[in-house]
């Protein structure tokens, strides 16, 4: 692959492993995967669900003691309200920058909604998607080689449509038990009941397939064990680029628009601290899975 | 029907032969009329005549009238009415005025209130037949007179003992009157010993001059009263010469105690006081402080223990009061222990009847008596904040058996522990202990002072029965609402057991209503009867954050009330049709209907009664279920291909490294140090 070759020559070192790359001298020049922000998005979003998670948790396994403990340490159970509707209010934020984002992507570089929407780099699931996931499960189940995956794979869409589907049925529902006077003019009061279980376990649902299916997906799978920190650096290392994304590298090459998308890599401060970040995010996340565990195995009620 | 007609026919005859007089001799004379004309027709036992509506005898007993004491007189000496009047005489005649010839007596009785009442027209008050007799009266010293000694109290009892219109209907402020006497001293002495001498009630009312107490002239008036009783009791100063100082009774009564004040009026015992034993008599020994009784006891009396107690006034033998004046040691005759009961005999009744009481009478070790609440010589009232039994200390008092690990507190059975300090921090305690408020239930006000029965006893006033009242006598107004409350037995007719006070408030660590403890607890109280809903309750929002320790959310009292709860079907509860939007409103202001329809104790475990939470949380958990099924296998299939490439990925790091270090032998120091960092 002369294009291979021709990206070799640009590096002035050989490249290293995603594994190697914290003890490694770290290479030049990195892919830009992620915007600045979107990078600032998925923070956010990470702080607001995880507050929404645990303050929301406290409430849905109160019969448990980790609720009780959880809540007095969280300032308590009005405190523990306050914090939820907060993080709500954050998590609406994000969506709609996100929306508004879409929008001016679309004036910017796609001109139109279709070139957005059907585009090759498009969100929206694809008939692509649907050959290269039963390619994939051949490949699970050795009976062909891995798919070459462009620059969203089908489980990194079905991640991003989790979280639309999510803030429209628990944002919705959520909103009615925080304002059940003003919905209960149209409403029957009946329907705060049924909220309460959408809402409750529309976010167990969220909660437990971020924490376990998520994480796996993209931190925990061996070959990036125990992170990959590409969604806060906005960097990946190029030879990732080509191994976990080649037919975006490819389209990239072909097109000429790779050399646009290299940078510095983050300073060594920044990594560090977004490391730290990151460490707390997956263990609360983790925590709550067990906590989850705990609650529904030997204590539901 | 033969007597009748007989007496018809007499009359008819005698009517008839009066006629024929009248006719032959026309207004005759009227001569003397003599005692015989009179028992000419009074002789007759069915003579009668009528009073209002009474049928009164008009029989003159000739034989009996001629041995009574005025039998010397003529009918018209005292019915001076009939004087020169002709026989048979009109009827009524004018009520005999024993006062012509018994001028001193009339003028008493007439003065007496007896005469007063007679002059008010009262119906019930006694003229001179009503105690003498009529025609049979017999000289006072005869034995069979009416007003002999021995019959005078049955001839006052007649109107004075219970039961009659008189003390029924009059202001008498003594009771039991004829009772009292005939047990007292002197109604002992006149009926069993048959001392005619022995004082009566003329003795010390007068017979004729009877006066109320409170009329100076009175016999019975304070300031007469010793001189009445002297009449007898000639040399009571001698007797009562530590007390009175001799002569000073008579002629400074307005500031000595009357007879009457230790010796009540008709119930003067002579057990009480035996010959008078003065103090002093007592403390030449008693005030030794190493004096010592035969079993070792200290007997040493601090006589201002006594001087400054309730009993300041009571002498050493009215308790102790087997004490014999006649002897050298006057205590050598005591047998008994002190028996309050004998002034305090209402107590002592409620004392036998008690636990204590009961203990005592089982000759149980552990039995409080008397003195061991209120101390033997230094008795203090219970409004004295010395006394032990002033509100403050009655915890403590109790405390001194009923504290755990006492001697009450290891015998007993139940479930109430560490009794004295939980009712400490409760907030009787705290309300009694810290802020002082002396009108704070403490034990006695549950319990009572001295009938203290276990709860089981269906007369203790801690009696689930009872409990309300009791309760109520302080929370009226919560009393008043519970009653009609379902959870009152007068409302609910169950078998089960309904909750009263202590099931919700607790018995001794009873809690203000709006601290967070009682918040919290209420829910696994009422939970505990209504397990179902209390668990349905923690199933939804409210129930939820009550969990977490959030007190401002929805109690179960706050929909339902807390004493006054009904039935919700009941127009009067708080969630009937009428009030449930109110009670919504009481948190949630603006609150609609739709709002009220909220299901505050739903479950979405139940198909038949909230089908469409069940199937919302049976859909939602297949959704969940699926995407997790889905998710994990995706994840499960995955991981050994992963693993592969991370071997893979290994190797070719190792290639590199191996790569790197050949190339770096051949160049120098730094690539090296580069291989050495990589591992």
């Amino acid at each position: 692959m002369p294009t291979d070759l021709e990206l070799h020559t640009l590096e002035t070192q050989p490249l290293q492993p995603a594994l190697e790359r914290r003890r490694a001298p770290r290479p030049e020049r990195e892919f830009v995967r992620f915007t600045r922000l979107q990078r600032a998005l998925h923070a956010c979003m990470i702080v607001s669900f995880l507050s929404l998670a645990t303050t929301g948790l406290t409430l849905k396994f109160s019969y448990t003691g980790w609720a009780v403990l959880l809540s007095r340490l969280l300032g308590g159970f009005q405190t523990a309200g306050y914090i939820h509707r907060t993080a709500a209010v954050l998590m609406f934020g994000v969506f709609s920058t996100h929306l508004y984002n879409l929008y001016q992507l679309k004036k910017s570089e796609y001109k139109s909604w279709w070139a957005l929407l059907f585009g090759p780099n498009t969100m929206l699931p694809t008939r692509q998607d649907l050959r290269q996931f039963l390619a994939t499960m051949k490949w699970f189940l050795g009976r062909g080689p891995r798919p070459q995956y462009g620059r969203w794979t089908y489980w990194e869409k079905f991640d991003y449509f989790a979280v639309f589907w999510g803030i429209a049925i628990i944002g919705s529902t959520g909103l009615t038990l925080w304002f059940p006077v003003f919905f209960t003019r149209i409403l029957p009061g009946q329907f705060l009941n049924v909220a309460t279980i959408i809402h409750s376990d529309e976010a167990l649902l969220a909660t437990g397939f971020i924490f376990t299916v998520h994480f796996f997906n993209t931190h925990l799978r061996p070959e990036k064990f125990p992170m990959d920190t590409t969604v806060f650096t906005g960097h990946m290392p190029l030879a990732e680029l080509k191994r976990d994304k080649p037919l975006e590298y490819e389209a990239l090459v072909a097109s000429g628009k790779l050399e646009a998308q290299l940078e510095e890599p983050q300073p060594e401060i920044v990594v560090r601290t977004i490391r730290a970040f990151a460490w707390i995010a997956l263990s609360i996340g983790f925590s709550t899975v067990v906590w989850i565990i705990y609650a529904m195995l030997f204590a539901y009620r | 029907m033969a007597t009748r007609a007989s007496r018809w026919a007499a009359r008819l005859l005698g009517w008839a032969g009066l006629m024929t007089l009248l006719l032959a001799a026309a207004p005759a004379p009227a001569a003397d009329v003599s005692n015989d004309d009179c028992l000419a027709c009074h002789s007759d036992k069915s003579l009668t005549t009528k009073r209002g509506v009474r049928t009164v005898s008009l029989f003159v007993d000739g034989k009996r009238f001629s041995g009574s004491v005025h039998s010397a007189l003529s009918c018209t000496s005292c019915h001076a009415d009939l004087e020169g009047k002709d026989l048979p005489h009109a009827t009524p005649l004018a009520r005999v005025e024993c006062g012509t010839c018994h001028s001193d007596e009339q003028k008493q009785h007439s003065h007496s209130l007896h005469g007063k009442a007679i002059a008010r027209g009262d119906p019930l008050a006694p003229h001179c037949v009503d105690c003498h007799g009529n025609h049979d009266i017999l000289p006072v010293k005869d034995k069979n007179s009416a007003v002999a000694p021995l019959k005078v109290p049955f001839v006052c009892g007649r109107c004075h003992r219970e039961g009659t219109p008189v003390q029924a209907n009059r202001k008498i402020e003594q009771h039991n009157i004829l009772e009292n006497y005939s047990e007292s001293i002197h109604g002992e002495a006149l009926f069993k010993k048959g001392l005619v001498v022995a004082a009566n009630c003329v003795s010390c009312h007068t017979p004729h001059n009877i006066l109320p107490h409170t009329d100076p002239n009175s016999s019975i008036n304070r300031r007469n009263i010793a001189a009445t009783c002297t009449k007898c009791h000639a040399q009571i100063e001698e007797v009562h010469r530590k007390t009175i100082r001799g002569t000073l009774w008579e002629k400074e009564a307005h500031v000595l105690p009357a007879c009457v004040d230790c010796h009540q009026p008709h119930k003067v015992r002579n057990v009480f006081y035996t010959q008078g034993m003065a103090d002093a008599d007592c403390m030449r020994c008693h005030s030794d402080q190493h004096l010592k009784a035969s079993d070792g006891r200290n007997l040493f009396v601090q006589v201002t223990d006594v001087a400054g107690s309730r009993h300041a006034k009571v002498a050493c033998s009215q308790c102790h009061s087997e004490v014999n004046a006649s002897r050298v040691r006057p205590c050598e005759t005591i047998t008994h222990p002190v028996d309050c009961g004998r002034c305090h005999e209402e107590v002592a009744q409620q004392y036998q009847r008690s636990k204590h009481g009961q203990l005592l009478a089982a000759s149980d070790s552990n039995a409080p008596t008397c003195r061991e609440c209120h101390g033997t010589h230094h008795v203090l009232g219970k409004h004295d904040p010395q006394s032990v039994t002033f509100p403050t200390n009655v915890p403590n008092l109790c405390g001194r058996c009923h504290r755990e690990g006492k001697k009450a507190a290891l015998r007993y059975t139940g479930d109430q522990h560490e009794i004295i300090p939980h009712y400490n921090e409760s907030i009787h305690g705290k309300g009694l202990l810290k802020s002082g408020l002396t009108v704070t239930a403490t034990c006695t006000n549950c319990h009572t002072a001295h009938m203290v029965l276990p709860r089981s006893d269906p007369q203790s006033t801690v009696n689930p029965k009872n409990l309300p009242a009791t309760c109520g006598v302080c929370h009226h107004g919560i009393q008043e609402q519970f009653v009609e409350s379902v959870h009152s037995a007068t409302v609910t007719k169950t078998d089960k057991e309904l909750p009263v006070c202590n099931d919700c408030h607790t018995a001794h660590s009873i809690r203000r209503t709006d601290e967070a403890g009682f918040k919290l607890e209420i829910m696994d109280k009422c939970g505990r009867c209504h397990e179902e809903i209390a668990k349905t309750y923690f199933d939804t929002y409210h129930g939820k954050v009550s969990r977490l320790g959030y007190t401002k959310t929805a109690k179960c009292y706050d929909c339902h009330g807390a004493h006054d709860i009904q039935r919700v079907t009941d127009p009067r509860s708080h969630l009937s049709r009428a009030n449930v939007v109110a009670t919504c409103q009481k948190c949630h202001a603006n609150a609609t209907r739709r709002f009220a329809g909220y299901l505050t104790h739903a479950t979405h475990h139940d198909p038949k009664k909230y089908p469409f939470l069940f199937w919302t949380f049976w859909g939602m958990t297949t959704l969940l279920l699926s995407t997790f099924v889905l998710g994990g296998l995706h994840t499960l299939l995955w991981l050994p291909k992963a693993l592969e490439m991370r071997r893979e990925l290994r190797a070719e790091e190792a290639r590199e490294e191996a790569e790197a270090s050949g190339l770096a032998r051949g160049q120098g120091d730094p690539a090296g140090e580069d291989g050495n960092h990589a591992h």
